[in-house]
């Protein structure tokens, strides 16, 4: 699915990825921990597409396909998805027509027919009652005045709606509440299948408790410093990353 | 001040395409025109050494040389839409600056309303205008000589009066169009608006150009709002691309009044609304709103003078734009609290949307306050369009080019859609949509 070689990327001049390695295997869900500022969401943003974040050296193969040439929309119409630590705001956009619109323009690049707005909207409504979404944050402007935990919910109705073959999910767990956590790690479970395949980043082993990865990496100074199994996860929580940046450094 | 033109020259420069022969001579209209000619021909056209011009350069103007009058032949099928069928009380077009009864519709209107070509008021009642025309919008105050040239040649226009607690909810819709097939043509509409106390109107402007060519629009406007009167007063500027649009609108508002104004501007090389509001007695109230796109070479200037003059007045005003490639956009806002003026508020916002680096904007708020308890604040912003917004749309498969045109219309659509007159909100957002598409096709001016 994902095929990640000796990457290495800079924003502002800066680099922070530092000859990464990852393989993600179709079907498999994989777990990324590692300290503030080690360049998790960095990864996150190289994978799709961001501007200001400049690849230096090495490749991404996405389903055999060079991700790296891809235009961020050209990457979400293949199937690639980032539900973003920091959600962005934007007044003046209707949550309903944003959806609308992402929805059609993904159905568009995999061939398939747009949806009126009738058509949509029961698409909708039958995502949110699953998700426990508010229906009030539809009639809303794009995350604009939700709370952090509304906001992470938004990216996984997102999610669920645009069906992706990747999805990447940057500390989705942040900031919600156990019931959420729950009904967050529910969608992303009911979409576990062998041609689907998941990136989970986190700080918390407790989210790893409800989706349980096949693999855990600890990411340290912009490289991929070990891996292991879900038990590595249960590791981490009780040494810290003390042993690993050191040994990165 | 400008070069000096002498009162000959005026007349021959702007005038020739004015329709004044065909008013009936009466000497206090005579007498309204020469003064205003004498006045207009002493300051000569305003320059950016005047400090309400600053931004604004009327050289492409002067550069024209206009034709005798010639028009295209206007049939129905070529009236631009912006109100679907059915939508208004009455439309009344205009081309080049003279009333076309034949392209208007004559809908009954309820009683006490009166809205028609002013050239027919002045021929059946001119007697009953002398008190109206030119009062409100007078020359007098800085740099009138826009105003003073329209009043030169004042002649036709709308006029509109509504007596005392009549309300009419269907707007009346005036469709300005401006057609040069040969020469360039000048023309000075004048617009004269009585609302008498309790009444409320609606009336939307259509400016737009037929066949290309270079015109000159002049518009004059007065409106009197009376006590606990209302005007809504929206307006969509769609000149043609060569065409110099100018608005000049002097606005005076009794208790409890409500000036409601709206400018969409999309159209001309170069065009300024300047609206004027003296808010006289207790409670009088106005909003001024505009929103413009630009691209091109195009130049706007929204210049906008509030008077508080008396205690509880409220004034309020936002204007967003759009500016594309070497577009320029002003905004000049004035607001004058007068001692007597206690207790009111006055608040003032500017933003713009900078879509190209060659793009310019220039905002200049000027708040004189002589009363102590009274509030008042104004903003001035100029931006990039956000790029973590247009990365979170394009991450979730929109287009770029889509997704640019989604945060364009988000960034407009609040001024338009917190307008009073909610009937008239999808007609100006498809005005959005025709600027967006023009973009998509490639028709920048
Ligand atoms: N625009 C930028 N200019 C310079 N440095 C940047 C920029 N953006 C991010 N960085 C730096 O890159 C490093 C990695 O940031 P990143 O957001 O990828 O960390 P992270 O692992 O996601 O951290 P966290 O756990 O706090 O979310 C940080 O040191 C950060 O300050
Ligand atoms: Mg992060």
């Amino acid at each position: 699915m994902l095929e990640i070689k000796n990457l290495h990327a800079t924003v502002g001049g800066k680099g922070i990825l530092n000859g990464l390695d990852l393989t993600i295997g179709a079907g498999e869900v994989h777990a990324i921990m590692g300290p503030n500022g080690s360049g998790k969401s960095t990864l996150s943003y190289v994978l799709s597409g961001r501007e200001g974040y400049e690849v230096t050296e090495g490749e991404v193969a996405y389903q055999g396909r060079n991700l790296l040439e891809m235009e961020p929309e050209e990457r979400a119409g293949a199937g690639v998805f980032l539900a973003f630590q920091y959600p962005v705001e934007i007044p003046g956009v209707p949550n309903t027509t944003f959806l609308r619109e992402a929805v059609n323009a993904v159905r568009k690049y995999k061939g398939a027919p747009t949806l009126d707005p009738m058509a949509f909207l029961k698409v909708l409504r039958a995502k949110i009652k699953e998700l426990q979404v508010p229906d009030d944050l539809l009639k809303r402007a794009v995350n604009v005045g939700f709370s952090g935990g509304e906001k992470k919910r938004n990216e996984i109705l997102q999610m669920a709606l645009l069906d992706p073959s990747l999805a990447i999910l940057d500390e989705t767990d942040s900031g919600l509440d156990i019931d959420a956590l729950k009904t967050v790690a529910d969608g992303v479970n009911a979409m576990r299948a062998p041609d689907r395949s998941v990136l989970v980043i986190t700080h918390y082993q407790r989210l790893l408790d409800y989706i349980v990865p096949d693999r855990v990496h600890v990411l340290a100074h912009g490289r991929i410093v070990r891996s292991g199994g879900k038990e590595l996860a249960l590791e981490l929580e009780k040494t810290g990353y003390a042993g690993f940046t050191g040994e990165a450094a | 001040m400008g070069e000096q033109l002498a009162t000959a020259d005026i007349l021959q420069k702007y005038g020739t395409g004015a329709a004044r022969a065909e008013t009936p001579a009466q000497p206090w209209l005579e007498s309204l025109r020469t003064g205003a000619r004498e006045r207009a021909a002493a300051a000569g056209l305003p320059t950016p050494k005047q400090e309400s011009w600053k931004y604004t350069n009327l050289r492409p103007l002067e550069k024209l040389a206009f034709g005798p009058r010639s028009q295209d032949q206007i049939g129905i099928d070529r009236l631009p839409n912006l109100l679907p069928q059915g939508q208004s009380a009455r439309r009344l077009v205009f081309v080049n600056g003279q009333f076309r009864a034949d392209l208007s519709t004559r809908a009954a209107l309820p009683e006490g309303v009166r809205a028609g070509s002013l050239a027919n008021a002045l021929a059946e009642d001119g007697a009953g205008l002398k008190d109206l025309l030119g009062r409100i919008a007078n020359g007098d105050g800085e740099d009138q000589a826009m105003l003073d040239l329209n009043t030169a040649f004042v002649s036709d226009g709308l006029f509109l009066h509504v007596a005392v607690g009549v309300r009419i909810d269907l707007p009346i819709e005036v469709i300005y169009l401006g057609t040069a097939p040969r020469e360039p043509q000048a023309f000075h509409p004048r617009c004269l608006i009585a609302m008498e106390e309790n009444s409320s109107a609606i009336v939307v402007e259509h400016h737009a150009g037929i066949g290309g060519g270079a015109y000159f629009a002049n518009h004059g406007c007065e409106a009197r709002i009376g006590e606990r009167a209302e005007l809504r007063h929206y307006k969509v500027q769609a000149e043609a691309d060569d065409a110099i649009h100018m608005a000049n609108v002097h606005v005076e508002v009794g208790a409890g009044g409500v000036y409601d104004s709206f400018a969409l501007t999309r159209g001309a090389r170069l065009s300024r609304n300047e609206v004027r509001v003296r808010l006289e007695a207790p409670g009088a109230e106005c909003h001024l709103n505009g929103v413009y796109m630009l691209r091109g070479d195009q130049h706007c200037d929204n210049t906008t003078a509030i008077e508080h003059l008396a205690p509880e007045t409220s004034s309020r005003e936002v204007f967003k734009g759009v500016l594309d490639d070497r577009a320029r956009g002003v905004f000049q806002g004035k607001i004058v609290v007068h001692p007597k003026a206690q207790k009111s508020d006055g608040h003032q916002l500017s933003k713009a949307l900078l879509l190209s680096d060659s793009a310019e904007m220039d905002a200049k708020p000027e708040l004189e306050i002589y009363a102590d308890d009274v509030k008042c604040s104004h903003g001035a912003t100029a931006g990039d369009m956000d790029p973590d917004a247009l990365f979170y749309l394009r991450a979730r498969g929109i287009p770029e080019a889509t997704a640019r045109h989604m945060l364009i219309e988000a960034f407009l659509s609040d001024t338009i859609n917190s307008l009073a007159a909610k009937g008239l909100c999808p007609a100006l957002m498809s005005s959005v949509g025709h600027w967006l598409s023009d973009a998509a096709t490639g028709d920048a001016p």
